[in-house]
């Protein structure tokens, strides 16, 4: 029915119910674009409560005495911080953010599998986080046994809070849950005919892999505080050494989530990554089967390595063997992905625009997290600085450094498409110079501390240490000054910036074949079928990316 | 809108048929698998609980692992007997035999009850509560969580018995509601079967 029925000039939208104009970002809109959107803003909103809640810390680390606030508010504010930064603000906006976003456009459809269900799993998550944040001024304060709410601590904590915290959490889990069963559905089933998997984006895999992640960790995590809330709320044991329980089994329980976890961080920003370098390089994104295949080790991998989080728990030595060497495993496929996008910007046209600078720092950032992180796995070195501040610099390198790096590159990709209209290149530019240094300032003699022995944790500690936490403490505030410059480019540029046309980047992947921002129905007319999204820099003979070499690659002219 | 000739059998498409929207896959069934693997890993996760406790975890003088057997045995019986029915439910939908669909369908839903009743039975006959000790606190946990999806399936059995008494509610072609909840039930009976070997027998 549809070739005959295609050529249409101004399709009228289906009439339906649902409001049109800026109140649809409002409302409960099944448009997978309008839902992007919602997470990525209602996200950035998070992000600033967190980034305050980090400011506090911050201040009061300034000085070795607990004088800003008191001891009980500090673990309240670190609790909030780790929780909204992860929960509400990197989850949300790399998956279901951009993955909303634009998996529907890389698939040739025009929704995701299932609208309703995308729905329902966005509006989890405002009215979640306001639990969360809410909880702060209930009795006895918000939880505050940190985002890892270990027991016994999480039990002989002020009740209430920690209750309300396992609650939002568990709302979010299950948010994730949904957002990942429609991930799946709509990559593996739901791409347009003629589309084959090896033909996707590498954002597509990226995204299969982290949903199959979330779809068998984050359920695990669901039961374990199902259990915990059971001991808080009706004194069972189970991890309560007290009444004859386990905590390790708690660790064990938490980490088989939270290990992926951090997967599910930072895989999805593996595959933006790999979307906005070969544009702005101006060459094919490579090694696509290579990238492919380490994505699907790292899933296998990432499920396997949990009790690196547990060397000084009490493991026992095989654990500790089989632990590390499968941790260390980890570092194959990723070191992998790192060469392939050295390889793609090797003798590329660069250009040198905001997301393509972002997406370098990433580059770099990140490795030096891997790099801190293979040395945490080894146990002689981890039983020195675990729940020091190097484990803290260690995976701020990589959640920030990496993961929220590639959000800001991946918005100064996509805003254009968004809204039409150009973000101002000098701004971003300051943007990224403040946001580098300063990031680089806070967390960087974090290393420092932590291989001297300061514990993580602590709203006090030794005076010999002031000197490097209150440079930290400029890093910080530094990170908070670089957000000035990006949110008067996201308004001003809204208003006022240049307009985008449809593919300002000239790039070939489908969501730009469309106008910006595109039709409620992606695209007029049928869906572009492509089936080399990163045929960049060679004309005519395009090369047959699955058996090229790199040498073919390299020496095709850009 | 379009000028192209409507067709009485497009009818029901036409508001938005430029759109191509009729040619979505049904993906309906696939979402609720992928589901059930989710679901499936939160009792992974419990189980793996279960085991590890009693593996390192010594109870306090006087209590016991062991359990009476009658009862739950009766109950997974008459769980996996339910699954059967239903799956003959199934079959007569399949041969349009709406009636004799309703009447398995209300069967494997009455032994859904049953096993609950069952269930409740042993939970007041048994000699310790939730918090007597480890043992305790995890059969309570995992047989009531498991419960728990038991009584979710009846009444999802419920709801489309009563929803398949409207004729061409349910066809052999399109049955989304009665496939969706006999694969949540064949879950929940294949899930017992796991947890009576781990608590009963081990
Ligand atoms: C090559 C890859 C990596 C290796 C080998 C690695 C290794 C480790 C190890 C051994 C620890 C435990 C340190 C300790 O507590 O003593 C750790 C902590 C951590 N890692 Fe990594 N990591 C890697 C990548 C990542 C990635 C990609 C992320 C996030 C996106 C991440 C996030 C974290 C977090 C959040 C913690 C601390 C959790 C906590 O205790 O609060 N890591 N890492
Ligand atoms: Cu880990």
């Amino acid at each position: 029915m549809t070739a005959s029925l295609t050529p249409i000039a101004e399709p009228t939208p289906a009439p339906s119910l649902q409001p049109s104009g800026w109140l649809r970002y409002f409302s409960f809109s099944l448009d997978h674009k309008v839902i992007g959107l919602q997470y990525i803003v209602c996200g950035f909103l998070f992000y600033f409560v967190g980034g305050a809640l980090a400011g506090v810390i911050r201040t009061e680390l300034a000085t070795p005495i607990s004088d800003f606030v008191s001891r009980e508010v500090y673990n309240q504010v670190l609790t909030l911080h780790g929780t909204v930064m992860i929960f509400l603000w990197i989850v949300p906006v790399v998956n279901g953010g951009f993955g909303n976003y634009l998996i529907p456009f890389y698939v040739g459809a025009r929704d995701m599998a299932f609208p309703r269900l995308n729905a329902v799993a966005f509006w989890m998550i405002p009215p979640s986080g306001l639990l969360l944040i809410s909880s702060y001024f209930v009795h006895g304060g918000a939880a505050q046994s940190g985002w890892t709410a270990y027991p016994p601590l999480s039990l002989t904590t002020p009740a209430t809070g920690q209750i309300l915290w396992i609650l939002s959490v568990l709302l979010l889990g299950g948010s994730s849950i949904f957002g990942g069963i429609n991930f799946i559905a709509t990559i593996v089933k739901f791409r347009q005919p003629g589309l084959k998997m090896m033909m996707l984006p590498m954002y597509c895999w990226a995204m299969l892999g982290t949903s199959i992640l979330v779809v068998l960790a984050t359920p695990v995590l669901a039961g374990t505080l199902i259990l915990l809330s059971l001991d808080i709320v009706a004194h069972t044991g189970f991890f309560n050494p007290g009444l004859g329980g386990n905590v390790v089994v708690y660790q064990h329980l938490f980490w088989f989530y939270s290990h992926p976890a951090v997967y599910i961080m930072v895989l999805p920003a593996f595959g933006l990554v790999s979307e906005i370098l070969p544009v702005h390089a101006r060459k094919p994104l490579f090694g696509y089967v290579t990238m492919v295949y380490s994505i699907m080790a790292i899933v296998i991998l990432g499920l396997i390595v949990w009790a690196h989080h547990m060397f000084t728990s009490g493991t026992p030595p095989w654990m500790r063997l089989f632990f590390t060497i499968a941790t260390a495993f980890i570092a194959v496929p990723t070191g992998i992905k790192f060469f392939n996008w050295i390889a793609t910007l090797w003798r590329g046209r660069l250009a040198l625009t905001t997301a393509m600078l972002f997406s370098c720092a990433f580059i770099i950032q990140f490795v030096f997290g891997g790099i801190t992180g293979v040395a945490l796995a080894q146990v002689p070195f981890d039983v020195h600085v675990h729940d020091t501040y190097f484990v803290v610099a260690h995976f701020h390198y990589i959640v920030y450094g990496g993961t929220v790096f590639v959000i800001f590159a991946s918005i100064y990709h996509w805003y254009p498409k968004f809204t039409g209209r150009m973000l101002n290149e000098q701004l971003g530019h300051l943007h990224l110079l403040l946001t580098v240094i300063g990031f680089n300032l806070c967390f960087g003699p974090q290393h420092w501390l932590g291989l001297n022995g300061m514990p993580r944790r602590v709203a006090e500690y030794d005076p010999a240490f002031t000197f490097v936490n209150q440079l930290s403490s400029v890093g910080a505030l530094m990170m908070a000054i670089s957000t000035l410059p990006f949110l008067i480019n996201v308004i001003y540029s809204a208003l006022g910036g240049p307009m985008a046309g449809n593919n300002p980047w000239r790039a070939l992947t489908p969501e730009w074949l469309t106008s910006s921002p595109p039709p409620v129905e992606n695209w007029r007319g049928a869906p572009p079928l492509v089936t080399e999204p990163y045929g960049y820099g060679h004309n005519g003979s395009p090369i047959d990316l699955q058996t090229a070499s790199g040498r073919d690659l390299w020496s095709t002219e850009p | 809108m379009t000028t192209a000739p409507i067709t009485a059998s497009e009818g029901t498409t036409t508001a938005d048929a430029h759109l191509d929207h009729g040619h979505h896959p049904d993906l309906r069934m696939f979402g609720v698998a992928t589901f059930l693997v989710a679901d499936g890993m939160t009792f992974a996760g419990f189980f793996a609980a279960y085991l590890t406790f009693r593996a390192v975890n010594p109870l306090p003088e006087g209590s016991t692992y062991e359990l009476e057997l009658l009862m739950p045995t009766i109950n997974t019986v008459l769980l996996v007997v339910s699954s059967f029915t239903f799956h003959r439910a199934s079959k007569e939908l399949m041969a349009s035999r709406m009636g004799a669909c309703r009447g398995w369908l209300l069967v494997s839903a009455l032994l859904g009850v049953a096993f609950l009743g069952g269930q409740m039975l042993e939970y007041f006959t048994l000699p310790f509560g939730l918090t007597a000790n480890l043992f305790a606190s995890t059969f309570y946990a995992l047989t009531g969580f498991h419960g728990l999806h038991v009584t979710l399936g009846a009444l999802m059995i419920l709801i489309v018995w009563w929803q398949a008494r409207q004729p061409g509610k349910f066809t052999p072609q399109d049955h989304f509601g009665i496939a969706a909840v006999e694969l949540y039930w064949h879950f929940v009976d294949v899930i017992w079967l796991v947890l009576f070997a781990l608590l009963y027998l081990l």
